[in-house]
């Protein structure tokens, strides 16, 4: 393993607000960014995440603690004589540059032989599969080719590191579907560490080979998609990350990493937990709907209900069953048999299960 | 021209000639006639008693020029040259691009920094830049003589720092300068810069000065690649709104200047004033308007109108 490309220790970062108190903007936070990967921080917006880039950027310098790019404390560094390029929200192409002169500042800034910067801005272009592009204005360009120029613009100064700001915020949906699959594999092929800032979860699950959630200024969880959609370690996680059904309760009994927890309508559910418990905490039992099925009574925990919604989407159909307490599970049934008939209407009486696998107890 | 009738005359842009047709009369009446009888007047010649005989004549432009087929300049009846004339044109001329490039130097840290300031403050700011057009431009110029004069505020300063130090003291000379003028006409022009150099400034997304540095550019290099190009627009917008106004402005050299500073505007005020020479007065408007339209016309062809550069 190559090491850190970034790593944030302890950082705290306050703004004085508007009427002149501090506002924690980041909160003490601590992670790690390995050489090479694509990094997310996911949060929803004033989680801290933009913030966090700036200040590895350097456009902001941290309260307290410290950013290390590649081992070397950053301290008091300018923008200007760090390793790293960033990718703009608003793009930020200079209006009155040609795309060629745009992708060329970087070279230009550091002093690059002449005869080479011609070269690697077409090369940079192609890249960004805008070949022969270098004569136009950024005025004349798509939002989607503005977004690559951008790109290609940072890309060309070959950074250690790159950091995005929500680029694909600006773009349709189609387009940003495009743009992820691309960014993805453009990452692959430089080879460059991504740092990658997004409100979109969806976005942060395709793209990255890990992913730190945020909120208020924290980092709650960092791991790779499938764990943190898998095994979200708290509440906020689970709940930001897809949909996810929570049922509270009290822990009755705690066996090795099977709890047993008390449901506010007095039913018993079982479910995994990786901390050590105590009976009469206050917790909740976080299920995914997709693994939530209908009928099916094998399951460690089913319960009966009664059906008081059904929703057709097409791939699924969605249902949401009242528990006798007046708790709701959602539950999600794939259309794949052939008749794709709903397997219970409105009002019918029906059993919802799930495994303990499946379900996570969550303190928080 | 003809198009811009034709557009005018277009059942479509009816309403359009009714919007403008206040505009267009004042036009016609205050600008289009007067200047018509300027150019008539100027070909003519003042009458012993100080009437204007018209005819085709351009003794008046020959004479701004310094020619005299008669010898009027010289001690001889034979033809003459003499560049007094040539030489206050110059003059004016100099103290014009003097003036703006001045302003300019002055006026865009204040306007960049204004730009840069805080929403809230901006706006302290900018009022302040306006105030001293509440009060009437002679006032404001006469208010320099008390500054500048021989007994006074400068003057005084430093005599009371020199006896201080025990040094003999001799009021400086400011008064009826050129560098007096010179003075006057920064201060009153420097607004008419701030102003547009402010707006295309503020208009500059914050966004573009970090990816500059994100790009490796130090604050000087941000600069000269990124804010002045950008700027460029408000800066011509007000080196035409200042060079203008100062080649014709005959009020701040007259009181500052004395009798010791005569520009083109002096020289057009008198001629229809004191000399009562009315026809000479309009061959050197006519000569004025043509030399500034001139310099502007290069000048706008050099770097655009002061409109925003169409990317």
């Amino acid at each position: 393993m190559a090491g850190y490309a970034v790593e944030l220790q302890n950082v705290v970062k306050q703004f004085p607000g508007p009427t002149g108190e501090l506002v924690t903007a980041v909160n003490n936070v601590t992670m790690q960014i390995r050489d090479g990967e694509f990094f997310s921080m996911l949060g929803p917006s004033g989680c801290g995440k933009t913030t966090s880039l700036r200040m590895i950027a350097g456009f902001e310098l941290p309260t307290s603690g410290d950013v290390l790019i590649h081992g070397k404390t950053q301290g008091q560094t300018p923008p200007y004589q760090r390793p790293v390029n960033t990718v703009f929200q608003s793009y930020a192409l200079f209006p009155h540059m040609t795309i060629g002169e745009n992708v060329a500042f970087g070279l230009q800034m550091k002093n690059v032989d002449k005869s080479e910067i011609g070269p690697r801005v077409t090369q940079a272009l192609e890249m960004v599969r805008l070949p022969g592009y270098e004569k136009r204005h950024p005025k004349q360009m798509s939002g989607g080719q503005q977004q690559r120029v951008a790109l290609a613009r940072a890309l060309v100064n070959r950074p250690e590191v790159l950091l995005l700001d929500e680029p694909l915020g600006a773009l349709d949906l189609k387009l940003r579907k495009e743009m992820q699959l691309e960014l993805k594999k453009l990452q692959r092929e430089v080879g460059i560490t991504f740092i990658y800032v997004t409100h979109d979860q969806e976005e942060a699950l395709t793209m990255s080979d890990r992913i730190a959630v945020m909120s208020m200024g924290k980092a709650l969880q960092v791991g790779q998609a499938n764990e943190i959609y898998e095994r979200p370690n708290c509440r906020f996680v689970a709940d930001f990350i897809g949909e996810t059904n929570f049922l509270d309760g009290t822990v009755k009994a705690q066996t090795g990493r099977e709890a047993q927890v008390e449901l506010a309508s007095g039913l018993l559910a079982v479910a995994n937990s990786e901390t050590t418990l105590t009976p009469g905490q206050k917790v909740a039992v976080a299920i995914r709907p997709e693994k939530v099925g209908l009928n099916r009574t094998s399951a460690a925990n089913s319960f009966r209900g009664r059906v008081d919604e059904v929703v057709y989407i097409g791939t699924d159909t969605h249902y949401r069953v009242r528990l006798p307490g007046g708790q709701a599970l959602r539950a999600r049934e794939q259309n794949d048999r052939a008749d794709s008939l709903p397997v219970a209407q409105v009002g019918d009486e029906v059993t919802v299960g799930f495994d303990t696998a499946a379900a996570r107890v969550l303190v928080e | 021209m003809n198009s811009v009738w034709k557009r005018l005359r277009s059942r479509e842009n009816q309403s359009g000639l009714l919007l403008i047709s206040p505009t267009l009369l004042v036009l016609i009446g205050l600008l289009i006639i007067p200047l018509i009888l300027v150019v008539i007047t100027s070909f003519g010649q003042r009458s012993a008693d100080g009437n204007i005989i018209y005819a085709f004549d351009i003794t008046n432009y020959l004479r701004l020029i310094g020619y005299s087929q008669t010898g009027a300049c010289g001690s001889t009846p034979a033809p003459c040259f003499d560049p007094l004339y040539i030489g206050i044109l110059w003059r004016s001329l100099v103290l014009a691009f003097q003036t703006t490039a001045l302003v300019i130097l002055i006026g865009y840290p204040l306007a960049y920094y204004v730009a840069r300031a805080p929403a809230k403050r901006r706006n302290i700011l900018l009022f302040l830049i306006l105030v001293p057009l509440w009060t009437n431009f002679v006032i404001r110029v006469y208010s320099w003589i008390m500054i500048l004069r021989d007994q006074g505020v400068i003057n005084q300063i430093l005599g009371a720092l020199f006896a201080v130090v025990h040094l003999e003291f001799k009021p400086l000379t400011m008064l009826f300068t050129p560098g007096a003028v010179l003075v006057g006409m920064i201060y009153e022009f420097l607004p008419f810069m701030i102003l547009p150099m402010y707006t295309s400034l503020e208009k500059i997304d914050p966004a573009l000065y970090e990816a500059a540095a994100d790009l490796g550019a130090n604050t000087f290099r941000t600069f000269w690649r990124v804010t002045l190009p950008l700027s460029a627009p408000g800066i011509v917008a007000g080196t035409i709104l200042v060079f203008i106004p100062v080649m014709g402005t005959f009020v701040v050299s007259d009181i500052l200047g004395g009798r010791q500073v005569i520009l083109i505007g002096n020289l057009i005020q008198n001629q229809f004033l004191s000399a009562r020479d009315p026809a000479f007065g309009s061959a050197a408007s006519i000569l004025l308007m043509v030399l500034t339209l001139i310099v502007t016309v290069f000048y706008a062809r050099r770097f655009g109108f002061g409109d925003e550069v169409v990317y």
